[in-house]
């Protein structure tokens, strides 16, 4: 059994700029890891389940932190953190891209969104977390830099499974882009305690006009190796109520297989799915 | 709780009552607390431990050559290279099974996280990194990780020479009239009540520092404790030297609750490791071992039925009490600690007249138990708070009468129960009238009922109970341990400037007595708290003194302490009359002086009588020369405080979240002697009770392997899981404690899982489902919720 | 003035200046060597206590560069250049804060190891907030924004862990001192 709590030797080295980083990143090799906020790497760490011969500190790159809008989309800065979206006051953002800050106020707790990193949450790919959720609902698409130039990639192909992404281990990401307006987008997710990893999320988006649904999609994390994508086809032409919207629930939990673990059983989880789809989607079309 | 700071003069004047700011405070707030982590020696060495990832095997080989040469080392051991020292706590009963505790863990480990050795090194770092290099060969067993495991036909013992794995079995009442008793009830109610196992948590983990003292021939050992007398005792056995020769202080203590006032094996290692090496060595539990290599509680089955008749009054009760007791005895309460206490005790405020209680401990291959925080309290009061609300539904009755029915009322008192406890005078009936008053005041069944409108389920509970505390040796003695606590000693000395330095063999760890016990000293002597300073958790101050826990300092500590105050303020008394040339039984002392009652113009402030005590003592009686001092002892029966608490849930159905929305505790602890700080008490009691009702439990897998091993899994609850508590006081002085003051200090912990637990089967009450264990979590009040009033859903009892 | 460590292995050490407090320090420390290590073996701040290493309970904050951190989730290393904020900056001499006084007056603290935690990170917050607790006077103070509230007080009090008070006490510290500078602000 392990209990370690002191973290392993390791290199540390600070890069003052991206083409630093990339390049200490491919000198170093495949145990070298990038340390933005840390609040993902360095508990694994001190407990010694991550071992990284090396750290590329991103910290004091400059100019990875910002805000931008960008036609009507929306460009995230990857050191950018949560914090900065949830207390943003830049009109664009709020008009367009309102989930997010609204989003990040589910992120652990005050300190811990102060630290933590945009950039850093698509990285370590946890399939419950609001970032990845949004990417995946909201068509983001990932930027990199590697030794080989800028690379974009969608995220539902950047995300692979759990804590695995596309990413080479001498890339960066560097930006998140949102292409297109949120519209009436939603998250909602449940953990036992405020603050908490969720068991269960949910992200929406409902498109409603007249009083019936034009589209709506819905992805549900916390329920296997990467998001669940619903199927929402038959969700079009439906009236806007909270009919609709308890079966939309139920057909997310259909189509979702969890598995069990100590914070859910796969049984729970499918419960959680119901409630919280519907319960986006209805507080969606309130917007 | 509003709380603006001291009061210049007490309350009428006295100091016992006041809410004094406290005396700690300044230093812990500006960074200067000292806590054993924080103190370094030169050549200090630190210690990390080997622990075993299996949790039942034998050790076929330990080889740590790899270690010799890894950067920073000073030394490796084992169970072997230290003579294979254990700790062992025994009772003098035949029906228990005693079970050294190996310091380091010889052939057979039987926990996983069970130390096998230990590394010392320049620092925490380097002593990690030895530690992967010890290479430890084990042959797997097969091991039970929980009571049906461990009680199955065939199932391996975890000590040799034991039955379904029984450490601990005792009858502790029977009745032979309760078959009949039964047969003839007009309701019989029970059910299977459970509790997970749980863990202490306090923020500073288990810590020691140990260093050989050449000049005084002694081991100093700074521990985080509770009981430092105690693990000087501990540590001799174990080490086989005089205890004389060891010094425990503890300095700062970042919490106990129970975890701290048994000794640890890893303390004891330490102190044997300074001992050979004769270089200080230090060591800090971190959390991971502190979660799942320390010690837990609480983890308890109870299969218990009860009687009633048509009225509600209770016939009989019988229970079956089991523990999961873990791998070992702890020293030195032994794993009977919780059965005894909970067989012994669980008929409670309860007036029952036929009884019949069996408390079995059952070894597990988990780690041992330490009496955490209520000790088997918050078990018997859900179970008998659980037990009331079922006969009441069964007879269509109020809950609330079928308590009034059998409490012990107002003119009973002292009422001794078919338990052979004697419960002193407190306000049971009173606190419950008050609680349903103040919830009916504040309109909580109109808010449930808001809330059920609404579409989410809601519910309101109780729970009724007293809290047994401060009792000393001759009751103590009932367990039957070889070392028997209960007793406490103080002394008290007036220095020359007039200053006083009191004593005492408690330990805070916490609770404030610097300032609770300047108060109570204050007083007697008629000085300012600020003249008044204590000194503590140091095993030099007195031949013996039994710690802090089971709510027992400020009774039984201050009560010693308040003792021999009382006698050096007879010696100033006597030494203001000389000086004053009055009777002493005119002198009264007050405001920093001695005065002679009705004379305004004749004092002498006290500063002066102690500068002529020790600077011209031959100018005083014989019998006040020399010095202004006294020790004294105090050993009282026990008493009982007592609560009433009141919760208002709102549920979730979606989610099956339980929140809590409104709380309530009506209690009476006696004389007040800071209501800051008990009501600080009653306010953290209830949220670790909260956190078992809801969110706490240690969970082992089916082959043993601790799965609750971070702060990420065993969810402590956090400001946004508690609402505001009201706390109102009633005061029922205590006639046995020299205050008046009852111990309160488990009280919130006691009352808080019972009375959550009937608020969310009040929640649930419509569903047919009903819970008769905690913790209670989301997804099964989900499920329930969701089964709804059409199924049958899982009603337990009869 | 940053130093080049060997790669890899024990001996990666690095050349660390910050200040403390207004102190500053110069160190030379093992990357390895978390925040909260440095500042209470290496620098002999001891007030920041440690209380789970894996940056649940909050025990370890400290302000870095103004900003709230777990310091065991922080290397030493990374402190290089910066400003570190402890409790052992907060009284003037061995007068205490407004915030310290209101933990007291409050009985916001029973065993006092999670209290330095506690302070700084309210501390931090009110800093973001525009509650500092010297504001200049002549400019009113940045993002004062509306009356601090019970809600918005449990919530960051729900950031870190205490198991002795229940937080009630911690709650209303907070919530008093918010207050209180909320309105010094405002006059």
């Amino acid at each position: 059994m392990g209990v370690r709590l002191k973290p392993a030797s390791f290199a540390y080295h600070r890069a003052g700029s991206v083409p630093e980083a990339i390049a200490l990143l491919a000198e170093l090799g495949d145990e070298a890891k990038v340390l933005a906020g840390g609040l993902s790497l360095v508990p694994m760490m001190n407990f010694r389940l991550a071992r990284p011969t090396a750290l590329v500190d991103v910290t004091r790159i400059p100019g990875l932190s910002y805000l931008r809008a960008d036609g009507p989309g929306l460009r995230i800065g990857a050191l950018t953190t949560h914090r900065a979206i949830e207390t943003t006051t830049d009109p664009a953002v709020l008009a367009g891209f309102g989930v997010l800050p609204r989003a990040a106020r589910w992120i652990g707790h005050y300190p811990i969104r102060a630290r933590g990193t945009f950039g850093g949450s698509i990285a370590h790919a946890d399939p419950a977390s609001e970032w990845c959720l949004l990417a995946l609902l909201l068509g983001a698409q990932i930027v990199l830099h590697g030794p080989g130039g800028q690379r974009v990639v969608p995220a539902e192909e950047f995300l692979q499974g759990y804590y695995t992404t596309d990413a080479a281990p001498d890339e960066m990401i560097t930006e998140v882009w949102f292409p297109r307006p949120a519209g009436r987008a939603v998250l909602h997710e449940f953990a036992q305690r405020q603050g908490d990893f969720a068991i269960v999320a949910a992200a929406v988006q409902a498109d409603i006009a007249d009083g019936a649904i034009r589209s709506a999609r819905v992805v549900v994390g916390g329920v296997g190796p990467l998001p669940v994508r619903i199927d929402t086809a038959g969700a079009v032409g439906q009236p806007a109520t909270s009919q609709t919207w308890r079966a939309l629930g139920e057909l997310a939990a259909a189509q979702v297989d969890p598995p069990s673990d100590t914070h859910g059983s796969g049984e729970y989880r499918k419960r959680l799915t119901t409630t919280l789809v519907s319960r986006a989607l209805a507080q969606a079309a309130g917007e | 709780m509003t709380a603006p700071g001291a009061t210049a003069h007490g309350r009428d004047g006295r100091w016992v009552g006041a809410a004094l700011t406290r005396k700690e405070d300044r230093r812990l707030l500006q960074g200067r607390g000292r806590f054993v982590g924080d103190m370094t020696r030169a050549g200090m060495l630190h210690a990390a431990f080997v622990r075993s990832p299996l949790p039942a095997a034998c050790v076929t080989s330990i080889d740590a050559s790899a270690v010799a040469g890894s950067p920073g080392v000073a030394a490796v051991f084992t169970a072997a290279s230290l003579g294979d020292p254990y700790l062992l706590a025994t009772l003098d009963r035949d029906e228990f099974v005693p079970t050294p505790m190996p310091l380091l863990a010889g052939d057979q480990v039987r926990f996983a996280g069970e130390p096998v050795a230990v590394v010392l090194a320049d620092d925490a770092y380097l002593a990690e990194d030895a530690t992967e290099l010890v290479a430890v060969d084990w042959a797997l067993g097969r091991a039970v990780a929980g009571l049906a495991a461990a009680e199955a036909r065939d199932a391996p013992q975890v000590h040799p020479g034991t039955s379904g794995n029984c450490l601990v079995d005792l009858l502790m009442f029977d009745d032979d009239r309760l078959g009949e008793i039964f047969a003839g009830a007009a309701v019989v109610v029970g059910g299977e009540f459970t509790s997970a196992r749980l863990a202490a948590m306090p923020l500073e983990g288990r810590a020691c520092l140990a260093e050989w003292d050449d000049r005084d021939g002694q081991l100093v050992l700074h521990v985080s404790t509770q009981v430092p007398h105690q693990v000087r005792s501990g540590v001799a056995q174990a080490l086989g030297i005089p205890e004389r020769t060891v010094r425990v202080v503890a300095p700062d203590v970042g919490g106990g609750f129970g975890l701290k006032c048994v000794v640890g094996r890893e303390e004891v290692v330490v102190a044997a490791a300074a001992l050979r090496l004769r270089r200080p060595v230090r060591w800090a539990e971190d959390r991971r071992e502190n979660l799942s290599a320390s010690f837990h509680g609480h983890e308890q089955r109870h299969r218990v039925r009860a009687a009633f008749d048509r009225e509600g009054r209770i016939l009989g009760l019988d229970a079956e009490i089991d523990c999961d007791v873990g791998a070992y005895s702890a020293y030195p309460f032994t794993c009977a600690v919780e059965p005894l206490m909970a067989a012994s005790e669980l008929p409670g405020i309860y007036k029952v007249p036929a009884y019949r209680a069996r408390g079995r401990g059952i070894a597990t291959h988990k780690a041992p138990t330490a009496p955490y925080r209520g000790v088997s309290r918050p078990q018997i009061v859900l179970v008998m708070e659980r037990l009331m609300e079922k006969a009441a539904r069964a007879l269509g009755l109020g809950p609330l009468e079928v308590r009034r029915q059998n409490m012990i009322g107002p003119g009973e008192f002292p009422y001794t129960g078919v338990n052979l406890i004697s419960y002193d005078e407190g306000s049971y009936r009173e606190s419950l009238d008050l609680a349903e008053r103040r919830v009916a005041e504040q309109g909580w069944a109109a808010e449930r009922d808001r809330l059920r409108a609404e579409g989410l389920a809601a519910g309101i509970g109780y729970a009724c109970f007293s809290e047994r505390t401060a009792y000393g040796t001759p009751t103590m003695s009932l367990r039957r341990m070889r070392m028997t606590p209960g007793y406490d000693t103080a002394s008290v000395r007036m220095d020359p400037t007039g200053e006083v330095t009191v004593t005492t063999g408690t330990c805070a760890h916490g609770q404030g007595h610097e300032t609770t016990f300047a108060q109570i000293v204050a007083d007697r002597l008629g000085v300012h708290p600020d003249q008044v300073r204590l000194r503590q958790g140091d095993t030099d101050l007195a031949s013996y003194g039994w710690g802090t826990f089971a709510s027992r300092s400020v009774v039984i500590g201050g009560g010693a302490a308040a003792r021999a105050a009382e006698q050096v303020a007879d010696q100033l008394r006597t030494a203001a009359a000389h000086l004053l040339e009055a009777s002493a039984a005119d002198v009264e002392l007050r405001d920093g002086a001695a005065r002679i009652r009705g004379d305004t113009d004749a004092a002498i402030p006290l500063a002066e009588i102690a500068r002529v005590v020790h600077f011209q003592t031959h100018t005083l009686p014989e019998q006040v020369r020399y010095g202004l001092e006294a020790r004294a002892s105090y050993d009282p029966p026990g008493t009982f405080s007592n609560a009433c608490h009141a919760a208002l849930v709102g549920v979730d159905p979606g989610t099956g979240q339980v929140r809590l929305l409104r709380y309530l505790v009506v209690e009476d602890c006696g004389v007040v002697i800071n209501p800051l700080i008990v009501d600080g008490q009653v306010l953290g009691g209830v949220t670790q009770g909260v956190a078992a009702a809801l969110y706490e439990r240690i969970c082992y897998d089916a082959e043993g392997q601790p799965v609750s091993t971070t702060l990420m899994d065993y969810l402590v609850p956090t400001a946004a899981e508690m609402c505001p508590v009201e706390v109102i006081h009633l005061e029922t002085p205590s006639a046995s404690s020299e205050s008046g003051a009852k111990g309160m200090g488990e009280g919130g912990m006691i009352g808080a899982p019972g009375c959550v637990l009937n608020a969310v089967n009040d929640a649930l009450s419509g569903t047919g489902a009903s819970f008769d264990h905690i913790p209670v979590l989301p997804a099964e009040v989900c499920a329930a919720l969701a089964a709804g009033a059409t199924e049958e859903g899982r009603v337990t009892g009869r | 003035m940053k130093g080049e460590g060997e790669a890899g292995g024990v001996t990666d050490k690095h050349q660390v200046q910050l200040r403390v407090n207004g102190t500053e320090h110069e160190l030379l420390v093992e990357a390895r060597r978390t925040l909260a290590d440095m500042l209470r073996h290496d620098l002999g701040y001891t007030g920041t206590n440690v209380g789970c290493e894996h940056g649940i309970c909050g025990a370890c904050t400290v302000r870095l560069d103004g900003a709230p951190v777990r310091s065991c989730l922080v290397f030493g290393v990374q402190a290089d250049g910066a400003e570190v904020r402890t409790v052992e900056g907060l009284a003037d001499g061995d007068e205490l804060s407004d915030l310290q006084q209101a933990f007291r007056d409050h009985h916001a603290l029973q065993c006092g190891f999670c209290t330095p935690g506690f302070l700084m990170l309210a501390e931090a917050y009110f800093a973001e907030r525009g509650l500092a607790p010297h504001a200049s006077p002549d400019k009113p103070p940045p993002g004062a924004g509306e009356e601090p509230t019970e809600a918005e007080i449990r919530e960051l009090v729900a950031s870190n862990l205490c198991r002795c008070t229940g937080y009630q006490g911690i709650v209303e510290a907070m919530l008093a001192t918010a207050r209180s500078r909320y309105a010094v602000g405002r006059s």
